[in-house]
C-alpha cells in the first residue's frame, strides 16, 4: 500500500489543545505505524502554533489568520479542502460541533465514506474497523474503514490519550480563506454567575422530559431542598424553556461530578451521559426498565417520579423533624 | 422566503430493537419523525409566523412517510414533497442525501432544515451530507434561526454553552439543534381532516452510485454495569435513597 496520510483537525479549549484532539492523536498514530502511513495534524488560529509544536504527528498544518479564531463553517471547510489530497488515508475530527459540522459535508464533498459516532477504531489484519454508537446508545454497528480516504467522528472520551508521547511536526503555514457567504457576527461566552453553579453542588436532583410539565418542577424542587440539593436537567427540559441553560448536564451543557447524581426520567441519551457519567454515585429512576440510564447508574428503580419525588421529600422532611 | 424542511423517520426507541444475524429488523419496528427534524420543522413554522415565509417539506418515501408529512401539514406547512421511487427502509444516509440534493436542485430554495442529526446516522448526518453534496453553505448544531433582508440569522452552539451568532448569505442549510418553542402537538383527527383536503407532490426521485460502507455487523452493547435495581415501590425505594444517602453521611442531621 502506497504511504497515505491521517489528517487529524485539532480543537483548542481554552487555549490548550482539547483532551478529545488528544485523544485522536493517539490513535491516529498507532493506526498510522501499524498501516505506514504519516500523521498530519491540521490546527486554526494563532493559537494553534503553540498548541502543535510538540504533538506526536510528522506534520503540522496552520490555518493562520483571524477569520478562523473561532469555528467557522465555511472558512474551516475551504481550509481543510486545500489540505486534503490524493493520499490522504484518513480524516480525524471529533464529534463536537465542529465534527458535526464539518465531518459529513468533507465527505460528501470529496466523495470519501464517512463513518460517524466513532467509539473504537482498530486495525485488524490490516483493515480499519470502527465501532459506531446509534440508537440513542442502543445498538453499536462495526463497520470496516477503507484506508484510502474516509472521514470518521469519534466521540470525545472513547479511549485515553498517551501524555506521553511528544514529536516534532514539521510546520506548514497556510492562510485562513476569507468566508464569503457566512459571517460570524459575534461570539457569545458561556453565561456564569446569574444562576446556581450546578458543578459544585454535592448533590444534584437532576429532572428529564419524565417531568413531563412544567408545574411538576415544583417537586423537583421540594426534594432538592429536602435533601440538600440543587436541581439540574436534561437538555430537552432547557430547550422547552422549563430550566435556564446553566442547569443543563451533558455534551452542550455542563460536566458534573457530584457525590450523588440523582437521574429523575432521564433515559440516559449518550450526550446526556457524557455530562454526568463520572458522578460518584448515580440513583437512577425511570419506568422504562430498559432504559439505558441504568447501565451507568449505580441503583436503579422503576418508580413513577411524579409519585416518587413528593413521597421521598416528605420522608425526608419527617426523618428531620 | 422559500423553507424546505428535510425529514425521514427512524425507528421508535421506545421499542426493543430486534437484532437477527447481526443486521436491525426493521419490519417490525414503529417509526416516528426524528425529533431534531421535528425540531427543524417548528423553527421553520415559527419563522413563517413570525417573519413571514413559506414552509415546504421533503420525506424520503421508504414506507410509510405519509402520515409524518400530513402531520406536517396540519402542523402548518405549505406544501409536502414525498421523493418517490423503489427505495427500502435501508436506504442509506448518503443514498438519502443525494435524493434530497437532487431535489433541492431544482426546489429553489432560500433556506434548508433538517435535524442536527438523527439516531441512524451511521454514515454521517443528512445536513453535512446536503449541504456537501450541494456545495451550500451550512452550519450544524444551530439554533435561534430568523431571517430578515435575504439573509439568515442563527446561533451555532459551541461547547461548555459557548456559543456563535452567524449571518448567512442565502441559499444556506443548517442543522437544528432545538426550535425555540417545544414543538406543536396536532390532534389526530386534524392530521385526519388535512389527509381528506390536502395534497402530497410526487417528486421522482432516482439513486446513483454513492460511497458505501462495509457493516459487518451491528449488536446490542453490553453494558459495563448494571444498576442494582430496587423495583417500582416508591415507598420502598424512597426508603433505600435515605438508607444509601445516610451510610454515606450525605443527610443533614
Ligand atoms: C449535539 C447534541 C448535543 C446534546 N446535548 C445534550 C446535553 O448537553 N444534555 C442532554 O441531556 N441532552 C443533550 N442532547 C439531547 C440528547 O440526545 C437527548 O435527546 C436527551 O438527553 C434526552 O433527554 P431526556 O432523557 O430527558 O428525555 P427522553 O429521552 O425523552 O427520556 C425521558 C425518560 O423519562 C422516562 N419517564 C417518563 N415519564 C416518567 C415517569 N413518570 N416516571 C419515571 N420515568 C419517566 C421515560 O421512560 C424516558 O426514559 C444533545 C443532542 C445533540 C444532538
Ligand atoms: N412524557 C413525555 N415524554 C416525551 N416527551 C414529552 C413528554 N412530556 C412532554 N413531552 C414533550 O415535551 C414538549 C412539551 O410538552 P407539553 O408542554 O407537555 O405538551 C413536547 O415536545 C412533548 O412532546
Amino acid at each position: 500500500m502506497q504511504m497515505g496520510k491521517i489528517i487529524v483537525l485539532a480543537e483548542f479549549a481554552e487555549g490548550a489543545l482539547a483532551d478529545a484532539t488528544r485523544e485522536l492523536l493517539t490513535r491516529a498514530r498507532d493506526i498510522a505505524s501499524a498501516a505506514g502511513h504519516t500523521v498530519t495534524v491540521v490546527a486554526f488560529g494563532d493559537q494553534a502554533r503553540d498548541g502543535v509544536r510538540e504533538v506526536d504527528a510528522d506534520e503540522a498544518v496552520i490555518i493562520s489568520g483571524p477569520t478562523v479564531a473561532t469555528y467557522h463553517p465555511e472558512t474551516y471547510e475551504r481550509a481543510i479542502g486545500e489540505v486534503l489530497s490524493d493520499d490522504t488515508a484518513l480524516v480525524m475530527v471529533s464529534n463536537t460541533t465542529m465534527g458535526m459540522d464539518l465531518g459529513a459535508s468533507l465527505a460528501a464533498r470529496q466523495n470519501l465514506p464517512m463513518v460517524a459516532y466513532c467509539t473504537d477504531l482498530v486495525l485488524e489484519d490490516g483493515t480499519l474497523v470502527a465501532t459506531s454508537q446509534v440508537y440513542g446508545g442502543k445498538l453499536n454497528a462495526e463497520v470496516e474503514v477503507p484506508l484510502t480516504g474516509a472521514v470518521v467522528t469519534v466521540i470525545p472520551g472513547s479511549w485515553p490519550s498517551d501524555p506521553s508521547r511528544r514529536g516534532t511536526p514539521a510546520i506548514r503555514e497556510q492562510a485562513a480563506p476569507s468566508p464569503e457567504a457566512l459571517e460570524l457576527r459575534r461570539v457569545i461566552e458561556a453565561e456564569s454567575g446569574q444562576d446556581v453553579d450546578i458543578t459544585k453542588a454535592d448533590i444534584l436532583v437532576s429532572v428529564g422530559r419524565g417531568i413531563e410539565d412544567p408545574d411538576n418542577l415544583e417537586l423537583a424542587d421540594e426534594l432538592a431542598e429536602a435533601i440538600g440539593g440543587v436541581v439540574s436537567c436534561s437538555r430537552p427540559v432547557v430547550d422547552a424553556g422549563w430550566l435556564p441553560r446553566s442547569r443543563q448536564v451533558g455534551k452542550s451543557g455542563k460536566t458534573v461530578k457530584p457525590k450523588v447524581y440523582l437521574a429523575l426520567g432521564i433515559s440516559g441519551a449518550p450526550e446526556h451521559l457524557q455530562g454526568m457519567k463520572d458522578a460518584e454515585l448515580i440513583i437512577a429512576v425511570n419506568n422504562d426498565e430498559r432504559a439505558p440510564i441504568f447501565d451507568v447508574a449505580h441503583f436503579g428503580a422503576t418508580a413513577d417520579i411524579l409519585d416518587l419525588m413528593p413521597a421521598l421529600a416528605e420522608k425526608l422532611t419527617g426523618r428531620a423533624g | 422566503m422559500k423553507i424546505v424542511v428535510l425529514m425521514k423517520d427512524v425507528p421508535d426507541l421506545v421499542d426493543e430493537l430486534e437484532v437477527e444475524d447481526g443486521v436491525l429488523a426493521l419490519e417490525d419496528m414503529t417509526f416516528v419523525p426524528s425529533e431534531w427534524d421535528d425540531q427543524a420543522l417548528e423553527e421553520a413554522l415559527l419563522i413563517k409566523e413570525e417573519e413571514g415565509a413559506d414552509v415546504f417539506v421533503a420525506a424520503i418515501d421508504t414506507g410509510d412517510v405519509d402520515t409524518m408529512l400530513y402531520t406536517a401539514l396540519a402542523k402548518g406547512a405549505d406544501q409536502a414533497v414525498k421523493i418517490v421511487g423503489d427505495f427500502s427502509r435501508t436506504l442509506t444516509n448518503r443514498e438519502r442525501a443525494k435524493l434530497f440534493a437532487d431535489f433541492l436542485r431544482t426546489a429553489s430554495a432560500d433556506l434548508v432544515l433538517t435535524g442536527v442529526q438523527a439516531i441512524d446516522d451511521l454514515d454521517g448526518q443528512i445536513a453535512g451530507l446536503v449541504a456537501g453534496a450541494l456545495g451550500v453553505v451550512h452550519a450544524s448544531v444551530v439554533r435561534d434561526v430568523h431571517t430578515a433582508d435575504g439573509q439568515v440569522q442563527f446561533i451555532q452552539e459551541y461547547s461548555g454553552g459557548r456559543m456563535a451568532e452567524f449571518s448567512a448569505k442565502t441559499p444556506a442549510l443548517l442543522g437544528v439543534q432545538a426550535a425555540r418553542k417545544p414543538p406543536r402537538y396536532v390532534t389526530i383527527a386534524k392530521v385526519r381532516q388535512v389527509q381528506k383536503s390536502g395534497e402530497i407532490t410526487e417528486v421522482e426521485g432516482n439513486l446513483t452510485e454513492t460511497p458505501t460502507l462495509a457493516v459487518r455487523r451491528v449488536y446490542q452493547p453490553v453494558a459495563q454495569g448494571h444498576a442494582e435495581m430496587w423495583g417500582d415501590d416508591v415507598d420502598e425505594v424512597a426508603e433505600n435513597i435515605i438508607r444509601l444517602l445516610e451510610d454515606k453521611k450525605l443527610l443533614r442531621g
